[in-house]
Order: structure tokens, then sequence, then C-alpha cells
């Protein structure tokens, strides 16, 4: 693949390792992003050239794009290379620098941010798109959500051409995004969150939902038929010929096995026999620190990262019955300056349990548990959580900023 | 309190409910259950008729087209302005606070509003995205306010209406003023929810619902939410300094 890039490619992928390389030694971060913003000052075109002749998917989304682009990624290692933004650097420059530190990988598996989708279609022609869900998510800074399923579905419509689009049946902003396309393959991955929904995204119109299918009362939008799902209560991931491919994984909660089907019918359209990729799923521990384990003084914590309100409600389908909960709201600019998306949450299956509330904003969430009825811990950070609950198993769950503070703690814990 | 159940509508959450705008629902119940009051929030979505006999009404903020949506409907149905006419009180956010005015901007174009308050609104020359504070109107007795606004439009207010504040910080209906007030209904861009930023909004809604002077309800224990008020009271401070 580097073979065949100009000098001036050449030159600038070499400095992208450079400042990468640098960055990371100064401590500054992993380096992808400024490796890449280097890279593409000296070649503007550095990403679409290094994506040339490579098989590309990307994975886009509001919520479990990094769990499911490392899924496809260990799917994906079955048949050979691949090249992947596993720190969770989601814009081009993260795309270039993926690419350049894996010049002999044939293949790549890209988390791409929802609002840089158009420009990665345009510049790394994927094989495949996977798009797995969108709700609200830091109204304050991003598009409003039917805005930015509309966008997707013009870029999709420009872009798309003979791409193939990997889509959530369930989700009806993604099937009216994706619909526009010629090839789809639907996974019923499943919908923790309808209330950006309520309405059909096509007309305005009413959706009624009977179970899992909805319909448009107007236009006649609908959920498509599945050809993958997960079955046998969630034990195994039901492909289109119906045959069945158990799953075992260690990542927990509903939502991720739907990010295993999403992730095995992706692999399938690379040629990968799904028997094959399965139980290399299994394998996935944590990802970028999301359900990571971590132990201090008997306190065993398991870390979930949720940084929106569907992904809040996940995080309680995920966690265990008894443990206590230590919860942590920052509101810093990548989170959103806006914390009023608290209120869609509702707290008051936690009620009973201990709970422990920290980050910059734990005020506000003293204020949303309390008209929950849930009895709570204020503290002051972490480690004061950690000292406030008793030896044994304890479920943490953070917001992005909230998230890297509570992973710094634990020397970065990926 | 000859009240057996407070009946709470919160209006078109399928059509307007961007910003944690349950929130202020919740609050209410919250605030009304720790006095004894039993509470039957109600859900009215943009397809089912609104109850005439509710107690109080609550709408929410959104985007352009759903805004544009539910107003048509609330001036079909007319329960909303019926519920105005009889005293009932009525708390609007956001668009839903702009649609209670004689027209509104969305979509690039005007839409006649449901005339409730003396205003009207047109868009602004940016968004106004942010915290907002301001000193109530004195006739209030809420004292200082606090939310988080986040709207394209500004609020024009006739003389049937008082502001609901002077802004201290933030936008508001223009700069000067935010929100709107007139009997028993009272509009306003902050979200937040604003009711959970400033319980005492939430006592005088409740107290008009109930027919009791505010200063009459049994008193709750505030400590969050007044420690939440001065911390981004002190963080608009701090930014300003």
């Amino acid at each position: 693949m580097s073979a065949n890039l100009t000098p001036r490619a050449k030159f600038a992928t070499t400095l992208l390792r450079t400042a990468a390389a640098l960055s990371r030694a100064t401590g500054r971060g992993d380096g992808s992003v400024i490796g890449g913003r280097v890279g593409l000052i000296v070649e503007p075109r550095l990403l679409e050239l290094l994506a040339e002749g490579r098989h590309v998917v990307l994975i886009s989304g509001t919520n479990g794009k990094t769990t499911t682009t490392r899924f496809t990624t260990a799917a994906l290692e079955a048949i050979g290379r691949v090249a992947t933004n596993s720190f969770g650097a989601n814009m081009p420059t993260g795309h270039t620098t993926a690419l350049a530190k894996a010049p002999k990988a044939e293949y790549a598996a890209l988390e791409c941010d929802e609002h840089y989708l158009g420009q990665l279609l345009d510049a790394a022609r994927p094989k495949v798109v996977a798009l797995l869900n969108l709700s609200r998510d830091q109204l304050d800074r991003a598009m409003e959500v039917t805005a930015l399923a509309a966008k997707w579905r013009q870029t999709l419509q420009a872009s798309a051409g003979q791409t193939t689009i990997v889509a959530n049946a369930d989700d009806p902003l993604i099937v009216w995004a994706a619909s526009v396309c010629e090839r789809v393959v639907w996974v019923a991955a499943g919908q923790s969150w309808t209330a950006d929904s309520a309405i059909c995204p096509n007309c305005g119109a009413h959706l009624d939902r009977f179970g899992e299918f909805w319909r448009c009362t107007n236009c006649g939008l609908n959920r498509p038929s599945p050809q993958w799902s997960v079955a046998h209560q969630g034990e195994a991931v039901v492909g289109p010929d119906g045959r069945r491919y158990d799953l075992n994984l260690q990542l927990p909660g509903r939502v991720n096995r739907a990010n295993a089907a999403t992730a095995l019918a992706v692999a399938s359209l690379f040629g990968v026999d799904p028997a094959q990729a399965a139980p290399r799923l299994s394998e996935v521990a944590s990802v970028a620190g999301r359900y990571a384990k971590v132990e201090r003084d008997g306190r065993h914590l398991r870390l979930l990262l949720a940084k929106n309100p569907a992904g809040w409600l996940e995080s309680f389908d995920m966690i265990e019955p008894n443990p206590p909960v230590v919860l942590s709201l920052n509101a810093r600019e990548v989170d959103g300056f806006d914390t009023s998306w608290i209120y869609d949450v509702d707290f008051t299956s936690l009620a009973g349990r201990k709970v422990v509330v920290t980050g910059d904003r734990r005020t506000d969430l003293a204020v949303r548990l309390e008209v929950d009825g849930v009895d709570f811990l204020v503290v002051d950070d972490v480690r004061a959580a950690i000292a406030a609950v008793p030896p044994g198993p304890v479920e943490v769950v953070a917001n992005y900023t909230a998230f890297q503070d509570i992973r710094a703690e634990f020397n970065r814990v990926n | 309190m000859a009240l057996s159940t407070l009946r709470i509508v919160w209006l078109y959450p399928d059509l307007l409910s961007t910003y944690g705008d349950r929130g202020n629902l919740l609050v209410l119940a919250h605030r009304a259950r720790a006095r004894g009051i039993d509470v039957e929030p109600m859900q009215i979505r943009s397809d089912q008729h609104i109850p005439h006999t509710a107690d109080m009404y609550l709408i929410g903020g959104g985007e352009d087209g759903p805004q544009a949506v539910a107003a048509d409907r609330l001036l079909q149905d007319g329960a909303l302005s019926r519920a105005a006419e009889a005293g009932k009180p009525i708390l609007a956010i956001c668009a839903g606070y702009q649609l209670l005015g004689s027209s509104f901007y969305a979509n690039g174009r005007a839409y006649e509003g449901l005339n409730i308050l003396d205003l009207r609104s047109d868009r602004g020359p940016s968004r106004a995205v942010g915290e907002i504070a301001g000193d109530s109107h004195p006739q209030l007795g809420i004292g200082p306010i606090t939310g988080f606004e986040n709207h394209g439009g500004r609020t024009h207010l006739g003389e049937a209406v008082q502001p609901l504040a002077r802004v201290t910080a933030g936008v508001g209906n223009d700069g000067t003023t935010e929100g709107a007030w007139a009997g028993h209904v009272i509009g306003t861009y902050m979200h937040g929810p604003g009711l959970a930023r400033n319980p005492r909004l939430a006592d005088l809604l409740l107290g008009w619902a109930i027919g009791v002077d505010p200063a009459q309800l049994p008193p709750l224990d505030d400590t969050w939410p007044e420690r939440l008020r001065s911390e981004r009271f002190q963080a608009l401070q701090a930014a300003a300094q």
C-alpha cells in the first residue's frame, strides 16, 4: 500500500509518525490527533492516499462506535492485518494516523465521528459503512439529532455509490438515513432510547410501535426485516441464512451483543466466516478503558463510559444488581456545558443501593437523584468514592472527561 | 389544601422535549409529594386531546419543525387557551414559550402563536447558548434565577406581560429581559431544567395550582438545590472576572 505513495505523501507520513511519537514521549496523549494534523498539512490528500487500495469499513453512530470498531477489528484479523483508530481519535486526523501507522494492513476498521461521515466517505471510499444509532448527545454544541440524520441521508445519497451499508433496523432515524442506499444489510441492533424517534423523520407523523416493529402511520416508513439479529436470550447471533453463531462475550449488556451482531455482519461482507469471527469477539475484555476492571484496596471497580441519556440507560442495564455504584459527571467542553440531559435519564432503578456521586458537576447529580428519590453520598473524587464503599465489586459510570479522570487515576488503564 | 390529587399535564413530549424538559414535571411532582399532595402526572401526546380538568400545564422546548406542528395542534385543540383564561398555571420553556405569543419564527418564516402571552418572537443575530441568570420580578418573590439557555429566537414583550427577570448573565429575550409572566402563565428560556435550579419558582407554580400562598407551603430541605444555585452563580462570577 505505502509502496504506491508519492514522495510527498511518504514525507508527510514520516513527519506524522515523528510528531505522534514526540507527543507520546512528552506525555501529551497518544499522538493520533497531532500526528494526523502534521501529516495533513504537508499533504492534504494524505488520508485519501493512505486509504487507497485498502478494504475499509467506517463505523459511526451516537453510541457503541469504539466497541463495535474493536469487535470488527478482532473479526477482520481472522483474515489479515487491520489498521484501526483504537484510541477513539475518530476525526480525519485520527484516521490518517491509524492508516499511516499500519502501512501493511490491507484492511481498515475506522470509527468515525457522526459529523465527519461525508468527508470520510469521499476520502476513504469504504467498502462497508456501519450505522449504529442516533440519539441526543451534547445538544449545546452539536447538531440536533434529526438534522444529523438528514445530513447523513443527503451524504449517503450523494456518495455511497457501491458501498454496502450495515444499518440498525430498530432505529427509525438510521433506517430513514440508510434507506436511500442500494445495498443495505439490516441488523436488529435494538434501541434503548426512543424519545428522539417518536415522530417519523421522513414526514413528521407519529410512529406506531408494536413490540419491536414500528411504522409511520402516514408515509409508510417502517422497520425493515433484519438479516442479522441477537437471539437465544442474547447467547447467539443469527445470520441471514438462519445459522446461529454462539456469543460468549466478556463485555456486558444487551447493547454489546448488538454491537457484536453488527461486527459479524460487517466481517461477513469482507468474506470472514462468522463462525470463525465470533470466538474472536469473546477475547475483547475492555476497549480504551471502557469495561476495564481495576482493583484498589479490595474494591474491584468496573469502569463504564456513558456520554448521553441513551448511554446512561444502557449502562444501568449492564450493571450487576447489588454492588455500590459510583456516578461521575463533568461538563467540560468535550462533554457539553449543559447538564440538563441528566433529567432525560431515569435513575429510579438505582434506588436501594449505595450510590456515590462525584465529578465537577456532582451537585447537579445530587439534585437529580434527590428528585428521583435515590439516596446518595457526595464525595470530592474517585479516591474518596473508593474509600466510601466497602471492599468488593463496584460499578463506576462516568461521562467522557470524568471517565478520563478516573482512567488517569489507574494509569490510563486500557 | 382541598385538592385530593394534583393533576399536572405535560404537553406533547413527543414533539417538545429536547433539553431534559421532563425534569420540570419530576421536580413539581417531587415537591408536591414531599408536602403530602398526591400527584397524577399526565403525558399528553400531540395526537391526543388535552384534558380541560388538569391543575397545571407544562410545555417544553424543541426544534423548529416540531414547534410549528405543536402550535398548529394547540390552536386546533383550544384547551390550553381555555386553561389560561381559567387561571390555571402554565409553565412554558423555550420553543413552548415562543408559541404562547402572537407569532414566532420557525423553518424560515413566521407562524401564528396562541396569543396567551402578549409577546412575539423572531430570529436573533446568533444562537444564545450558555448559562443564564437574572433578578426575577420582585412581585413574584422568588429571588434570582439560574438556568441554561440554547435558542436562536429573540422575544419582544408587549404591555400586557411582565418580564420574568432582568438578565444579569446570558441573553434571554433580548439580552435585557428574560421570560415573561402574566396571571398564572410563565414563559422562560431557562432549561436546565429551570425548576430544578429554581425551587422557589416551582413552589410558586404549586401554590397557584392549589390556591395557597407559596410562603404557606411547608418548607423542604433544599440543601442540594441551594448548593447547586450558589455553584452556578459563582461559576458565572468567576467567568466574568
